[in-house]
């Protein structure tokens, strides 16, 4: 019994389930005290990134493999078991801190946004925590399938109660579109259990072996997950419902954590699990990334609802990070991972920026803006900077993790490569001009321009609270855009180790 | 300054050049935090904050001073790492300085010419501010001012072409936001936004051109610093001559964007939507020379690529022209020298096309000081006007003159002009001086810059060289009209008959530039001895810094046409006959006396062709359109709503009822019936939400994911 205490005090368990200890606080606090429960929520979260660090700091970044491991035996069944098996690697790492980041930030925003049954809002935004963290730990396939699940439900729930007018209809939405990708990965999950005789993904891939034709199907299954959460294109049709209708905080975890979980999915376990695969579907999947990427900045140039445009772009913007998934070398796949975090903080602050104005306007069409720079010059001056980085302009955040995907893609590019063919990253290079479209075109709606409406001419500039929300977002926004060095340091081996043996897996798979 | 011993000696300060940077991102963060405090409290609150703002311009200057001094003695130059960038596998950026001859002539214009555009600034915001209503943004314009030298000076101190490209769109962002810098102001309120607009996404067009060669360096070079490109690219040229071929087009894209060439040369004219620093500075005399200091840097890699440099060559000449011939069909002071910047601007793209970077680079600076003295002076001359305007509205029986256009009256349009040589004297005077080396007529600093080129061009490229000197004869045309329809005659509106000479603030920064538009050929006169400035370049460009030839032919015909084109101008629109055609009635009077002689070609020009016309119906409402159609009809109604709601919702709720009076069903399906029939019934019935039921709901289905979960896992 003590060692398998010692074993769950772990800093990866503490990580994972600490929020728990909120919510068995909250628990017990009534309906009205609503201070109390964001305080409890706010602090329990800040902890929990507290404990974050706490692995950050234990982390080698010169390791490959995973690291701070536990590993316990957990539900027998016949001759396989399913396992409760954590680790962290550079794959997850980043991820992890993004996550544990997103979550007291996205708290803090619904301070004043968030009026009605506190109490339960905190306690399910805390269990969503739970589960995110869960999905970026889990080694075991079972596991982490309870966690992929799990998630569901809390954001089930945050759409569905304290979303906008047609919150029913997207939680439901979002609930059963991801529900019957998830049914498929599951097959594919028994399927590796029963004829691999394991759920522990180190395991997996070390056996590898499983035919190609075979690996093609498996991969699709994961992918059928995966792609509906990323989401790629043409699966995204619950993304614009869900976002619109979601709560601020709902929507910058929704945009920052949950859609990195698919595409986290794609390094994590349709790379190594099925490499051959990989290999022999990458072009189709960055056909499909490219045409996200392009469809969704045009789609998004054409939207009247600011959140619905920043919806669109996180399909043009996802569509890169799966480009450079696939482009399957180390600037590809380091640049798509850092391009995950970039999205969750630049996107995660434009939604933030998004509620802002909501709060005070209760609107979201652009038309009804303009000219608000004026009224309210912070709100203009921290728009813009997370507008440029959205953008991807050099200096800031955005530019390194698409440049590098685009480096990446284009080296896939060429004979023999992967892609085989400089048209992907050719053309999703045009996705660079036509983000400048879109999102300069939001900056004018809203922000230049005379001031015409008379409802906006006495709005209140942002107050510190709202400018502390943001500010974390800001510095990592020019840290990483100006070195970017400590980011890529800790998922470099990592990365380095899928690619070879992405590469290896190519060599075997040829006869 | 430019000696000619190369001996490595004397006193060396390579180490100081990040400061480069560092000076104008400190002023601008102090103005950031400090300034809007300092100009509510203090009354000299705005000589502060500009002051700060051009002391750290200033300085840079100063450092790039002393980069100079240490490149006399060493100059081989150094290369000045401070950090890493991006590092990923045999990826590897970094910041770091390149201080070499080429770099530092590029420092010495930008935060030279930057310093005194600042200190023109504070007395052109000071009332530019308060003439738009909103004297809190003076402080802003600074902090942006500050933002572009960095950046500026980020995009030429680099010794890699990523660094570079980070200032190249660093300086595009400070365009955007000092074109747009009165975003309420413009055509309808939004005009000025839309120019800012125009002006970002026509340089990422360019910029994407720039990425795409940007990956093919790395794939072929596997780096991006310059000097090991350099090494390795006469062995690329052999082994693989379309990876070179592909770059150097691709960096032409970019240079189009950046140095408004054709067909990207669109939004300069916009850009004029600024304020009148700005335009000096960013739009005439050194964010659009990025693009010819581009092709210089990558000269070794130019010169390997013929095909490449007739392009460049090309792009340039028929440039040259084109934005010339549009400039003599012009109203507005700044739109005219909008096109000849577009104009000047090919001449040095041309230059360095055809190989002649000395003469390029030449033209580069000499033409920073002239443009940006002619972009200050006509400000002085707009901010007279609007001065005169001004009295003019406040003076009760002057202002029955007015007869009704008060409102909109347009201090930039030069048919309001007229005469103003007696009232602004010394506006007049500097005017005249950048008009006139602008033209070329000798001994001015244009005439040298010009004539080196059109020499380096008359050897080898006669088609460029025909094309340039028409070039240069339309120039010495359009500056004449311009000069004789804003100062000659007598003044044609209330505002210009009472206008007033600038401030001492803004006059001696025109002085200063007037004297180096005076005599800045002196750096580079082509004659034996006195290629200091070749030879300046020589240690950076080695071989490919030829020093120009003195052909006397050249030289007399281009003078010559010169002064026959100024006389054409002058005959045009000398005093008298301007004033008789002025005193026809408005409404038999063309707008402009060469249309009586050349009408519908006039009618071209001045709609300049209907370019922006023809990219408005071919690029962007097709664009518009498909964005349109792509969001409601594709995205939305037939995805979204047809097939989603539709087919596979309606579907599936048909399907699984006639399933479950059928068939009697085990956990599976009774779990996925219940969220069917959720589906449908929170359709019907919870729309007047009550938020009671959507527990009860939500609790099946997690019920029902439970149901699975163990159905599958213990079957």
């Amino acid at each position: 019994m003590n060692s398998l205490l010692n074993n769950l005090l772990q800093p990866l368990t503490l990580v994972t389930f600490f929020p728990l200890v909120g919510v068995l606080i909250i628990l017990f606090l009534k309906q009205e005290q609503k201070n109390a429960a964001r305080w409890v929520a706010l602090i329990t979260s800040l902890i929990t990134f507290g404990l974050s660090l706490v692995v950050l700091a234990y982390f080698n970044p010169s390791y490959p493999d995973l690291q701070e491991v536990i590993n316990l035996p957990w539900i027998p069944i016949a001759q396989w078991e399913i396992r409760y098996y954590l680790g962290v690697d550079g794959l997850s790492i980043l991820l992890l801190l993004l996550t544990t980041l997103l979550t007291p930030i996205s708290i803090l925003s619904t301070w004043t946004a968030v009026e009605d049954r506190v109490k339960d809002f905190m306690l399910f935004f805390l269990l969503l925590e739970v589960g995110m963290v869960g999905v970026f730990l889990a080694q075991d396939l079972f596991l982490f399938y309870i966690f992929w699940e799990f998630t569901l439900v809390p954001m089930y729930f945050l759409i569905g109660i304290w979303g906008g007018p047609r919150r029913m209809y997207a939680a439901v939405k979002f609930f059963l579109y991801t529900m019957a990708g998830s049914i498929l990965m599951l097959l594919a999950i028994l399927w590796l259990g029963i004829y691999q005789g394991s759920f522990q993904v180190p395991d997996l891939i070390a056996k590898g072996g499983i035919p190609a034709n075979l690996q093609i199907w498996l991969f699709l299954a994961f992918a059928a997950a995966f792609a509906i959460k990323v989401p790629m294109w043409p699966l995204h049709s619950w993304l614009p419902d869900a976002h619109v209708e979601a709560p601020t905080a709902g929507s910058v975890i929704l945009a920052g954590v949950l859609l990195k979980m698919g595409t986290y999915g794609f390094v994590r376990f349709n790379l190594p699990l099925f490499p051959q695969a990989a290999v022999q579907l990458a072009p189709w999947m960055a056909v499909l990334a490219v045409i996200g990427i392009l469809y969704g900045a045009a789609v998004s140039y054409a939207q009247k609802d600011v959140k619905k445009l920043v919806a669109y772009s996180s399909v043009s913007h996802l569509g890169f990070v799966m480009l450079g998934i696939f482009a399957l070398n180390s600037q590809g796949v380091q640049g798509g991972i850092l391009q995950m975090v970039n999205h969750g903080l630049s996107t995660g602050a434009l939604f933030l920026i998004v509620g802002m104005i909501y709060e005070r306007r209760h609107t979201r069409d652009m038309d009804a803006f303009g000219g608000l720079w004026k009224v309210m010059p912070i709100y203009g001056a921290l728009t813009l900077i997370v507008a440029l980085s959205s953008m991807g302009l050099p200096g800031l955040n955005g530019f390194v993790g698409e440049f590098t995907i685009l480096l990446g893609s284009w080296g896939a590019g060429q004979p023999g490569g992967p892609l085989g063919s400089h048209w992907y990253a050719g053309l999703a290079a045009i996705g660079v001009i036509l983000a400048a479209v879109y999102i300069l075109l939001m900056f004018q709606k809203m922000f230049l321009g005379p001031v015409t409406k008379d409802e906006n001419r006495n709005l209140k500039d942002l107050n510190w609270r709202e400018i502390i929300t943001l500010l974390p977002l800001l510095i990592l926004i020019f840290w990483i855009g100006l070195y970017p060095k400590p980011f890529f340091v800790l998922m470099a081996p990592a990365v380095d180790k899928l690619v070879a043996a992405l590469q290896t897996a190519v060599v075997a798979g040829v006869p | 300054m430019f000696f000619e011993e190369a001996v490595s000696s004397g006193p060396q300060f390579f180490n100081l050049v990040p400061w480069i940077v560092f000076f104008p991102v400190i002023g601008l963060l102090f103005n950031i935090f400090f300034g809007g405090r300092i100009l509510e409290r203090s009354r000299a609150g705005e000589k502060i904050v500009g002051g700060v703002a051009s002391l750290a311009a200033g300085l840079s200057f100063l450092v790039s001073v002393l980069l100079a001094i240490s490149l006399n003695g060493h100059p081989e130059g150094m290369v000045v790492p401070l950090a890493d960038w991006i590092n990923i596998g045999e990826l590897n950026i970094r910041w770091a300085f390149q201080v070499d001859t080429l770099s530092v002539t590029m420092m010495l214009v930008v935060s030279g010419v930057g310093t005194l555009i600042h200190i023109y600034a504070i007395g052109y915001m000071h009332e530019d501010v308060r003439h738009n209503g909103d004297p809190g943004r003076f402080r802003r314009f600074f902090v942006f001012m500050n933002l572009f030298i960095a950046a500026m000076m980020i995009l030429v101190s680099g010794d890699n072409y990523m660094m570079l490209f980070v200032g190249w769109e660093g300086v595009g962002l400070c365009s955007y936001l000092l074109i747009g810098f009165w975003y309420e102001k413009g055509k309808d309120g939004i005009g000025n936004a839309l120019a800012a607009k125009k002006a970002m996404v026509t340089n990422r067009i360019g910029d994407f051109g720039f990425l795409l060669a940007a990956f093919t360096i790395f794939w072929t070079f596997g780096t991006f610093k310059f000097h090991a490109i350099f090494e390795k690219a006469p062995e690329v040229a052999v082994a693989n001559p379309g990876a070179l071929l592909f770059i150097t087009i691709c960096l032409l894209i970019g240079v189009t964007g950046k140095s408004a060439q054709l067909p990207l040369y669109v939004w300069l004219p916009d850009a004029m939507a600024g304020p009148t620093p700005v335009s000096a500075l960013i739009h005439a005399a050194t964010m659009v020379t990025a693009g010819v200091y581009l092709v210089a840097r990558s000269a070794e890699i130019y010169v390997l690529v013929p095909t490449a440099q007739f392009w460049v060559t090309l792009v340039g000449s028929v440039t040259a022209l084109f934005a010339a011939t549009i400039a003599v069909g012009q109203f507005d002071i700044k739109k005219v020298l909008a096109y000849s910047t577009i104009s000047q601007l090919g001449f040095m793209v041309a230059a360095v096309g055809m190989g002649a970077f000395v003469a390029g680079m030449f033209h580069l600076v000499t033409h920073a000081f002239f443009k940006a003295l002619l972009f200050l002076s006509s400000g002085s001359v707009i901010q007279g006007l609007e001065r005169g305007h001004h009295h003019v509205e406040h003076d009760p029986k002057l202002k029955k003159q007015l007869k009704g256009h008060a409102h909109d009256f347009d201090p930039q349009d030069m048919r309001n002009m007229g005469g103003l040589r007696e009232r602004m004297k010394i506006t007049y005077w500097v005017y005249l001086i950048g008009a006139i080396a602008l033209a070329g007529i000798p001994p001015l600093a244009g005439f040298w810059s010009k004539d080196e080129i059109l020499a380096d061009a008359s050897k080898e490229f006669s088609w460029a060289y025909t094309l340039l000197t028409l070039a240069a004869i339309f120039t010495a045309f359009y500056m004449t009209r311009q000069i004789l329809m804003v100062f000659f005659g007598k003044a044609r509106t209330p505002a210009a008959e009472h206008a007033e000479e600038s401030p001492l603030v803004v006059t001696a920064p025109l002085m200063i530039l007037a004297v180096l538009s005076f005599f800045g050929g002196l750096i580079n006169l082509p004659f034996d001895g006195f290629h200091q400035f070749a030879h300046w370049l020589e240690h950076t460009l080695g071989e490919y810094a030829h020093p120009g030839e003195f052909i006397l032919v050249v030289a007399l015909l281009s003078t010559g046409l010169a002064l026959v084109s100024l006389a054409l101008g002058w005959w045009l629109y000398n005093p008298r006959r301007y004033e008789e055609f002025w005193a026809i009635p408005a409404a038999r009077r063309p707008d402009d006396p060469l249309r009586s002689y050349i009408g519908p070609i006039y009618e071209a020009l001045k709609n300049k062709y209907w370019v922006d016309e023809l990219y408005w119906a071919v690029f962007l409402n097709p664009y518009i359109d498909l964005s349109r159609f792509l969001a409601d009809v594709i995205d939305w109604r037939f995805w979204h709503d047809w097939f989603h709601d539709r087919v596979i919702m309606g579907g599936y709720n048909l399907l699984t009822r006639l399933l479950a009076i059928r068939i009697d069903l085990g956990g599976i399906d009774a779990a996925a019936n219940g969220l069917a029939v959720l589906t449908q019934r929170v359709a019907e019935r919870l729309r007047q939400v009550q938020t009671g039921y959507v527990r009860n709901y939500a609790l099946s289905i997690f019920v029902g994911v439970v149901i699975i979960l163990g159905y599958l896992l213990l079957r």
